[in-house]
């Protein structure tokens, strides 16, 4: 049975085991692999995609249930990479390795859309389900803060 | 530590696993060994090998090193784009082909800047040099009057200007210089070396269009998983296929070979599949029984026992000066210490993966490797096919730290698409990594030691008995098991007249290998945390009591290579430790209840040094600040070098505070991140990067930021509570 959803604001349908989680749905069946596997069991946050706009964890979603629903993974977060996440992530120099970056993105751009401003400590609390084993976090939580200004300074320009 | 470096290098170059079961060799080749030789074979045509420039302008950098998260992929093009004069910012990055006889293939034991330091340079200053000439000829001028210049020849006198693109065509066709004395530009020229460049593939990273190796796709490509033995040594009895294979998207179900030697991979079932979920929904159907074979009565209690039972008795004499047992026995101040240490897992956020297709007349892999030569050994031997016949593309890593050293997950690869014909993808869960990985040694330390009351080290005495790697990998190792797991604690700078260091082989069959700062990460926090009891011993502060113990400048042999090894210079040494205790303010007051500790250390033929602020809460440290001070020779990229610090300080972190695997009935407890926990974004305290200003070539940084971050922490935690904190991960309980 076809399921259904808005990916990156284009329809979308599958024909897939509906206990298949998002996950795979959109790395193997539709080859869009921006969105990282690393544990299966929500521990991780390199799998985070935005369901209506909510951080969550695609690989413990069925595909079942994003059925009708709005997704929006890392290759939509923004038309050119120009999301204010991801220029201030190029402009701390966020990454090393890269491999949970993109879930590091999809939550620092949740938290943004509901906390314009976040503390130290809000960030912390928010970004704790990411890991990333190069150590980059003391850079994730300057790029937040520097996201948040170019984001201010946006809604004050727009 | 060159020993190892070298074996490590070693490993790759003679890392032939042609065919199953062929032992990996360790000799040094007389051949690599001759400079002539070497020189002729490394003197391809520049613009073949290394600088790819098109008539419109378009330059291409070849990186024979693999990019895991270190910024490899900017650094080293970083020194070839200096010597040719062209603009960083119109640069492109293109991993090299694998091809021994012109690439220096293999990335590890920090040594890619340091190895790539004059190869670069000469490379790169033997294409501007034909780039010259080339438009001198064009000219009818003296090449002496030509200069090169932001991707182009300048003529000054004339000013004339030609671009490279113009003159890309001509000048592949000119003599290449001799790449000893082709000349090199003065480093007071220099404009990008040195300067603070962002990570060449960062804006790739941010949109989800970097390409790792588990993002490899190729046309009619199954996905596959293996079910592995959880015990460790243990391989299939007998399996049935029929619930497995009634899986929707389940292809193929069969059973791999273990490999013993060389690749050391467990074998088993695969499961082949339409994709990586069905892959996973077979694998839970799969009816299997396993062979446990030899090891199902090792724990890390048994561990601790054999450790124990080692302890008790005199090991294999390693070092000894002078007579430390009798200066200790004579001694008024005298200290006893233990320390203990678990394995410890890689936990990559890139799961293990390898793609393969094997076809009948040749093969094509996409592999995220430390060691792409040793994957083209390893599917050349499972396939059959001559080399040259294998192309392997090396794809961006999610983490390496090591473990994609290892070619277990392209034998297992290799073996299935033998099987299938098809391209496949052998993918790890969390749970196999976890569970099958090549783990840091567990190793026990006993440490007396003396100091007399003017306050100098009369004695040092370390006994280890660990499992080690050498054991593991060198298949005399057993005769040296020593070898890799010392390094710097064999060749203290802190002056004794009587230093005695004992080794006993610990006996396991968890499978090691090398692990961020290998050996260091734990030398570094035994000698740091040692040095720092017999400070409290003498009643001296601990930074002072490092600096005079460490005394005059002078170089000091490495000792297991005195030859070969790059000594340590402790006026270096003394320069971190200074520099980072100015910046922390060492000795100026904090906010109750916070305490500072201090640690300094050589590895890598780089100098690091920590001071670290912490707090106890709820019976767990809590770290502050970490101001590091590092010397890695000159600073190539320095913001590089503070990313790949700040880091390793994460990663030390993580075995101080949280890691630990544990063994029960032969086979791995810990099976994702719920039961072994990383640190997290709350876990990381501010941290601070020095680097000091030096001339020296270029030395390693992706790891020695790591062996000194637990020491600090832990003489902070004695500075605070008086407790010593003497195995890893700390424990609520070592600090009541």
């Amino acid at each position: 049975m076809a399921i259904s959803f808005t990916l990156n604001g284009k329809s979308q349908s599958v024909e897939v085991d509906p206990q298949m989680p998002l996950l795979w749905v959109l790395r193997d069946t539709l080859n869009m692999t921006g969105t990282k596997f690393g544990c299966g069991m929500a521990l991780c946050g390199a799998c985070t995609v935005h369901i209506n706009g909510e951080a969550a964890r695609s690989c413990i979603t069925p595909i079942s249930l994003v059925a009708g629903k709005k997704i929006t993974t890392i290759e939509g977060l923004s038309a050119d990479g120009n999301h204010p996440v991801q220029q201030a992530w190029v402009e701390i120099d966020v990454p090393q390795c890269g491999y949970c970056q993109c879930g590091q993105i999809m939550s620092a751009a949740a938290l943004l859309s509901k906390k314009a401003s976040p503390s130290d400590a809000e960030i912390d609390d928010f970004m704790s389900g990411n890991i990333c084993r190069c150590g980059t976090y003391q850079r994730i939580r300057k790029a937040i803060h520097r996201a948040a200004e170019i984001q201010s300074a946006h809604s004050k320009s727009a | 530590m060159s020993t190892l470096i070298l074996d490590r290098r070693e490993f790759l170059k003679a890392g032939t696993v042609a065919g199953t079961g062929l032992l990996i060799g360790f000799h040094l080749s007389a051949a690599a060994k001759d400079p002539a030789e070497e020189q002729e074979k490394k003197t391809p045509n520049p613009f073949n090998a290394w600088v790819h420039i098109s008539p419109d302008n378009r330059v291409t950098l070849i990186l024979q090193k693999s990019e895991m998260g270190q910024g490899i992929m900017t650094a080293v093009p970083m020194i070839l784009a200096e010597e040719l004069c062209v603009d960083w910012k119109s640069v492109s990055v293109q991993q090299a082909s694998t091809n021994p006889d012109v690439y220096d293939l293999g990335t590890g034991g920090s040594g890619s800047v340091a190895g790539c330091w004059l190869p670069m340079r000469r490379a790169g200053a033997a294409a501007r040099e034909m780039l010259v000439a080339a438009a001198a000829k064009r000219w009818n001028v003296n090449p002496n009057t030509c200069k090169a210049k932001d991707g182009g020849v300048l003529h000054g006198a004339r000013n004339n200007f030609l671009t490279y693109g113009e003159l890309v065509e001509d000048a592949a066709k000119l003599p290449i210089p001799n790449l000893n004395t082709v000349p090199l530009k003065n480093s007071d020229d220099f404009t990008l070396v040195g300067r603070d460049t962002r990570r060449w593939e960062g804006a790739a990273k941010i949109n989800g269009s970097a390409r790792f190796g588990i993002d490899s796709r190729v046309p009619g490509m199954q996905f596959a998983v293996v079910a592995r033995c959880p015990v460790f040594g243990g391989i299939v009895r007998s399996f049935d296929a029929a619930k497995a294979k009634s899986v929707a998207g389940v292809r193929e179900v069969f059973a791999i070979d273990a490999v013993a030697n060389g690749a050391f991979t467990a074998g088993g079932v695969a499961i082949v599949a339409d994709n990586s979920w069905a892959a996973m929904q077979g694998r839970k159907a799969l009816q299997v029984e396993w062979n446990n074979g030899p090891h199902t009565g090792e724990s890390t209690a048994t561990l601790h026992q054999q450790f124990l039972d080692h302890a008790a008795k005199p090991g294999k004499v390693v070092r000894n000066d002078g007579d430390a047992n009798a200066a200790i026995a004579a001694a008024a101040r005298k200290v006893a210490a233990t320390y203990e240490f678990p394995f410890a897992p890689h936990a990559t956020m890139e799961p293990m993966n390898c793609t393969v297709h094997i076809r009948p007349d040749s093969a094509e892999a996409w592999v995220p490797t430390q060691a792409p030569q040793w994957a083209q050994d390893t599917i050349a031997g499972v396939s059959g096919l001559p080399k040259e016949k294998v192309i392997v593309h090396t794809t961006l890593m999610g983490g390496g730290f090591g473990r994609r050293y290892m070619a277990d997950f392209v034998m297992e690869a290799a073996q299935i698409s033998k099987v299938t014909g098809q391209p496949v993808m052998v993918l790890w869960t969390r749970e196999d990594d976890m569970q099958h990985d090549f783990y840091r040694p567990s190793s026990y330390h006993h440490f007396a030691g003396a100091v007399d009351d003017k306050g100098n080290i009369s004695a040092w005495k370390h006994f280890q008995t660990s499992t080690s790697i050498e054991a593991m990998w060198n298949p005399k190792g057993e005769e040296t098991p020593e070898k890799s797991e010392f390094a710097t604690a064999a060749f203290i700078p802190y002056q004794t007249p009587n230093y005695r260091v004992e080794y006993t082989l610990a006996k396991s069959g968890v499978p090691r290998a090398w692990w961020r700062s290998v050996e260091h990460s734990t030398s570094g926090f035994v000698v740091e945390c040692f040095v720092d009891e017999l400070a409290a011993a003498a009643g001296i502060d601990p930074l002072e009591f490092r600096l005079r113990s460490i005394g005059d400048d002078r170089q000091i042999p490495e000792f297991t290579d005195p030859k070969e090894g790059v000594p340590l210079n402790t006026a270096r040494l003394k320069g971190v430790l200074k520099l980072a205790a100015e910046r922390a303010s060492w000795g100026s007051p904090l906010p109750s209840g916070v305490a500072r500790g201090i640690a300094g250390y050589y590895s890598f033929h780089s100098y690091t040094a920590a001071v670290a602020e912490a707090s106890v809460k709820d019976g767990m440290p809590r770290i502050h600040r970490l101001v590091y001070a590092v010397d890695c020779g000159r600073p190539v990229n320095p913001e590089g070098i503070r990313a790949q610090v700040e880091g390793a300080a994460i990663y030390g972190l993580s075995a101080a505070l949280h890691d630990a695997i544990t063994i029960e009935g032969g086979r791995v407890v810990q099976s994702n991140f719920n039961d072994y926990q990383m640190p997290r974004i709350s876990d990381a305290p501010k941290t601070e990067v020095h680097i000091v200003p030096s001339k020296e070539a270029p030395s390693g940084i992706g790891e020695p930021g790591l062996p000194v971050v637990a020491a600090s922490v832990c003489n902070a935690i004695y500075a605070l509570t008086k407790k010593r904190v003497r195995r890893l991960p700390i424990r609520s309980e070592d600090l009541a």
